[in-house]
This record gives C-alpha cells, structure tokens and sequence, in this order.
C-alpha cells in the first residue's frame, strides 16, 4: 500500500453567512469531503470560484477549524492537535504574491522568520547561510535578500514565497493557485521550478488552480470540485480523455485550447446559467440546475463518489445517459 | 476609402511621469478589416491595452500621442477634436473592460446604463430607449430583462454583469467593438458562455472585434489575426494559422511552447522563457526581446528589426529571419 502522508474523512467547513441567531445560515465551502494524498505524489484540484477548493487546502493545514470530520497527516489524526510541530512539515504557498509579504520586512527576514520561530539556525551566520541557500534555491540570490518585496516583480515574489515555505524543510506544500497572477511566459518558469523542487526534496503538493490545462501538466491526480462536494477525482490523463461528470466533461470542453485547428474541429458543450451561492446549495445532486442529463433522482438524491474504473471515482446518478 | 475599418500606422505613445518618459507603444501599426477580428496578445506591460484605449482616444494625461495615426473608418481619429470623438465613442466603437465588478456604476440602475448611451446616441426618447435596453438585454442572453433593468450592479454576477457591459457596448450597434480582456476576470465555464455570445453578436449585427487577451487559447478559438505584442511593440503580426503553426518571432515560438498542453499525453517538460518582462523605464537598446531569447546574436543587442514579411500578410521584426534570408542568398 502506498505510503499516505495526507488524508481527509468526510470533511466539512461551514462559514456563518448571515441569518438570525435562531435560524443561521452557512456558506457550505467544504461539504463532506475525502480524499489523500500518497507521499511524494501531487495531487491537483480544480473547480471555479466558490466551489471552496482554496478552502479545503487551508482547511488540511487547519488554518481553519474544521466544522466536523478528520484531517490525518502521516497517520496521525490532527484534527485537533496542536498544529506547531506540523508546522515544520506543512507549509503553503499563496496565490497573490503582491498580498502575501509583509512589504516592511526584507526577503531575507521573511524567508528568515521561519527559522527564527522554528529554531532551525544556531547563530546569525548559519541563519544568514541558510537563507542564501533558500534564495539560491528558488532562482533569486544573496543580493535580494537586503530588498523589499516592492523591489521585485510578481514572479520573483511568488520565488520569495516559495523560499519562505521551504526555509522549514517541509514534506508537504499546499499550492494555493500559485501562478495564476503571473504572466504567461513566467507562468512556465514557476511551473518548473515546483518540478524541480519536488524531485530533489521529495516534496508532496496539494495543487489548487482553476486552469485545468496546468493541474493536468503537474499533477498526478485531478480532483474536480462543484460546489464544496469533489464530483470526479482520477488520474490526470485518465481525467482529460475518459472524463466521466457532464461538469467535468463541459469544463474541459469550455478551455481554450491554443490550437486553431483543433479547436475549430471541437464540439463544445456551453454550460447554461452560473453557478448557484453556497449559501443555499440545491438540495440533491448540486450540479442538477445546469447538468442537461438531470433527473428526477437527481433532485431528491446527493450522488455518492464510486468507483467506475481503477482510481477513478465519480459521483453521478446518470453516468448511463452521458455521452 | 481604404479597405480597412481600422489602420493605426506608425503609433508612438508615450506617458511622461514624474520618473521619466514612458514608451508605451513604440512604432505599432495594425490594420484591421471589416468583419475581421484581430486579436492582439502579449503579457502585461506590453501595450495591448493602450493601443486599444488610443483608438478610443482615451489616452488621458500624462499619456500622449508623440507620432503616428489612426484612421478609423476614413477619418483620422488622433485628430479629432474631443467633441467629434465623443459621437464616435459608444456609437461607431464600443468598448468592453476587463472588470466586470468596477467598470458598471454601482450607485445606477442596469436599465439607466444602457440607457444612458442610446439616448445620447440616437434620437430616440426615454420610452423608446428603454424598449430598446430590454432588447438589447435579450440579445445577450439575459433572463427576465424587465426586472433586470430595475436591478444594481451588485444584484448580478459576473457573468451577468458582463453581458450587461456587452448590451451596452452593443446599444449603438458599433462598427468595431474592442474587448479588453473581457473574460478573464470570469470562470472557464462562463467565459466560454461570453465569447460564444460575442461571436454570435458579430454575426449579427456584422462588426470588427478588437480582442485584447494573455490567453492564447481564446485567440485561437476567436481571432482571424493576431498581433504578438511584446515592451510597446508588435513582434509578429499575421493569419492564425501562420503564428500558431509557423510562428517567425523567437518570443511567439517562446509563448507557444510555454503554454501546458491539455491533450498531450505524456509528460513533457515546459520550455519556459528565462528572464524577466521588460522595465519599460528604461528598456534595452535594440530588441526589446533580445535579453530573453535565446538565439540573440550581437546586432540585436544593438538595433531594433524592422518587420519583415515571412509570408501573406505575415510579418516578424526579428534579425534572425533577415539573417536566414542573407545566408540563402536573398536579399535584404
């Protein structure tokens, strides 16, 4: 069996949305949520806005309390433990590098805090080493370190965070879409770089984008996220060309392939409508009011994941009807 | 009459800030025919959004026209007095922005909006131009446009919103209508929802699109042409076809194999391009792509190429392409 370094039971996170104090009402972002994550494996999730993909990520790090379920990291329930020591291990990158460094803190303190914290240096000169190491790393090199975030452009800050979250040495990164406020021809470049890293520290990634054309790129598995439920999880090729979900099959369908031919040749399928609020999810399967396969069992009953092939879970009543 | 709609020939524009003069475009020309649409990429800096926001002469202080023209429909644009620009802004050339949640006034009602552009537009009174808004909701997909039009910008999403910066993009039925990443500020599912609902409005009512995007898959989907954009200038201009599968300009090839395939099935690392964008306070002497690429030789370092044409109505400003030309013996 392979060796899991993350799993999740049945997880979900409620935010409080309002209503009165006899009758509250809540953002169901996480809703009943399982999945692991095998070491040294990297697993990507994808879903549009709102559909609580960043939740899970922050939730596994329990930079949120869970509302119930279990989160386990290397076999232990962590739950409810205290996360400090865990904090060596799991780490995270964030999505808006121009938001995620103090812009009064140099490069070489904030990627120097965690060590300080952890106590990972025993004097300034070893801390200073390791630092430059960091940066070294990441692309960047011992002259940035004195700088300020403002000095940098977007794709050498999201470098500096990257940095910040392996000063610790982790096992575990949680890859809060990560480059989609970079350019394009430096998109690639950080791509890369989470390659690179991952083969020589033996990194293991929670992925989180809503370009599917890159999770498919770097991960090993894709989960699809509709509205706080994953709907599809399998293996990245398995989930591009055997898709099973319509929500799967229209989201592949709706990306724009950079590929005139091919795209001219493409059948899309126009999903109708947007996307309902979490606040008062639909009762039943979520995807039913814009799911054209939907019927009456949809409306009554919530699909559960199963297994239609080796690694790949599905969670739909109609798996018949879809072509 | 020249046969395009739009022809900017020779474009330099400039922001003069406090540290210094900006060249924002440096030496653009695009045409652009009529029914064509032209899509313009390139990554943020590089222009795209200023030569769109130059045809609509919106331009503002400290940004400033130094050299060349823009003709629109037979007449010169960049010349316009203000008052005859403001009968062709909203009526012969709508525009759409990139944001959807600050481009509406939130303190207006949908219907007011849309209004707005028509009864200035076009002789019509209040009742007509409100028959007009709910038509014009319709057209782009809106449900109940009646109760729509008593409804704020904050009571729509997105996407909705964004149909309603369409709607009143369209309200004049515009000769060219320039979109300024109009989707990317929306989810997959809904952007394939908004350019499906553009394509079928330039059927329509038979207009030019300016598509101004970093996405080169909405590109190959939408556009007839594309122009390559990179520090204020056009690297590479031509048929779709031509730039995606035979691609002239080091940086549109850079792009192209930058961007992760969906279909491939194995696992093929991405050919990144090193360094970083262009500062354009102080750009580099010749090509501005010259510290990047890959294939620099010393006189690209030194002097910018002009556009060669590598094919029909295909041009690349790179040296290297003059260079093959020399070495086969052609002439430069």
């Amino acid at each position: 069996m392979a060796d899991r370094l993350v799993e999740t039971r049945d997880l979900k996170m409620y935010f409080r949305a309002g209503g009165s104090p006899f009758k509250p009402k809540f953002v169901k972002a996480v809703d009943g949520i399982s999945l692991h994550i095998d070491r040294g494996e990297t697993l990507g999730l994808v879903g549009e806005s709102g559909c609580g993909k960043t939740t899970i990520g922050r939730t596994i790090l329990r930079l949120y309390d869970p509302t119930s379920g279990k989160i386990y990291y290397d076999g232990k329930d962590i739950t409810k433990a205290k996360m400090f020591p865990y904090r060596r291990k799991m780490q995270i990158v964030f999505q808006d590098p121009y938001a995620s460094l103090d812009p009064r803190m140099t490069v070489g303190d904030i990627v120097g805090e965690a060590i300080d914290i952890h106590k990972l240096a025993a004097g300034k000169k070893e801390r200073n080493d390791k630092i430059i190491s960091l940066l070294e790393r990441v692309g960047l090199n011992s002259e940035h370190s004195n700088r300020y975030p403002h000095e940098f452009s977007g794709g050498q800050r999201q470098r500096v965070g990257i940095a910040r979250a392996l000063a610790v040495d982790p096992e575990f990164i949680v890859c809060d879409e990560p480059i989609s406020a970079l350019d394009v021809s430096i998109q690639a470049q950080v791509i890369n770089m989470f390659e690179e890293l991952q083969e020589s520290m033996g990194l293991t990634y929670l992925f989180i984008a809503h370009d599917l054309s890159v999770v498919k790129h770097i991960s090993d598995r894709i989960g699809v996220m509709y509205l706080g439920k994953i709907v599809e999880l399998a293996e990245s090729n398995e989930l591009i060309f055997h898709s099973a979900h319509p929500y799967t099959k229209s989201l592949i369908s709706a990306i724009p392939v950079a590929d005139p031919r091919l795209s001219r040749q493409r059948k899309r399928i126009i999903l109708e409508g947007d996307v309902p609020s979490p606040v008062d999810p639909p009762s039943g399967c979520r995807f039913k009011t814009r799911c054209r396969y939907a019927t009456q069992r949809c409306e009554s009953q919530d699909p559960k994941l199963q297994e239609i092939g080796p690694g790949h879970f599905v969670a739909c009543h109609n798996l018949d009807m879809v072509e | 009459m020249s046969e395009y709609l739009l022809s900017i020939k020779n474009l330099r524009l400039s922001f003069f800030t406090n540290v210094g003069e900006v060249k924002a475009l440096n030496d653009v020309s695009i045409n652009l025919k009529k029914g064509q649409v032209l899509g313009i990429v390139g990554e943020s800096g590089s222009g795209k959004s200023v030569t769109a926001y130059s045809v609509m002469g919106l331009t503002a202080h400290p940004g400033k026209i130094v050299a060349g023209s823009i003709e629109f429909d037979g007449k010169l644009i960049n010349e316009m007095p203000e008052k005859a620009m403001r009968d062709l802004r909203g009526n012969d050339i709508g525009m759409i922005f990139q944001d959807p949640m600050t481009s509406l006034n939130p303190v207006y009602t949908i219907g007011n909006q849309i209004c707005e552009s028509i009864l200035l537009h076009t002789g019509k009174n209040r009742k007509q131009a409100r028959q007009r808004a709910v038509e014009l909701l319709e057209l782009v997909g809106i449900n109940e446009p009646q109760k729509r039009m008593k409804q704020y910008p904050h009571e729509l999403s997105g996407g909705m919103r964004q149909r309603v910066m369409i709607a009143i993009a369209l309200a004049c039925e515009p000769k060219l209508l320039i979109a300024d990443e109009p989707t990317t500020a929306l989810d997959v599912t809904i952007q394939a929802q908004i350019l499906e609902l553009m394509m079928e409005l330039k059927e329509k009512i038979d207009m030019s699109i300016i598509m101004i995007t970093h996405d080169l898959g909405i590109v190959a989907n939408m556009c007839s042409k594309i122009a390559v954009m990179y520090a204020g200038k056009v690297v590479e201009y031509g048929n779709v076809d031509d730039i995606f599968y035979e691609p002239r300009h080091e940086y549109t090839k850079g792009l192209l194999k930058s961007i992760p395939n969906l279909y491939s099935q194995d696992h093929e690392k991405l050919l990144a391009i090193e360094g970083t964008p262009v500062d354009m306070l102080h750009p580099p002497k010749g090509c501005p792509f010259a510290p990047r690429c890959e294939a620099a030789m010393k006189i690209c370092l030194d002097q910018m190429p002009d556009h060669y044409p590598v094919g029909q109505e295909h041009y690349s400003a790179c040296w290297l392409i003059q260079k093959e030309e020399f070495d086969r013996g052609g002439i430069v």
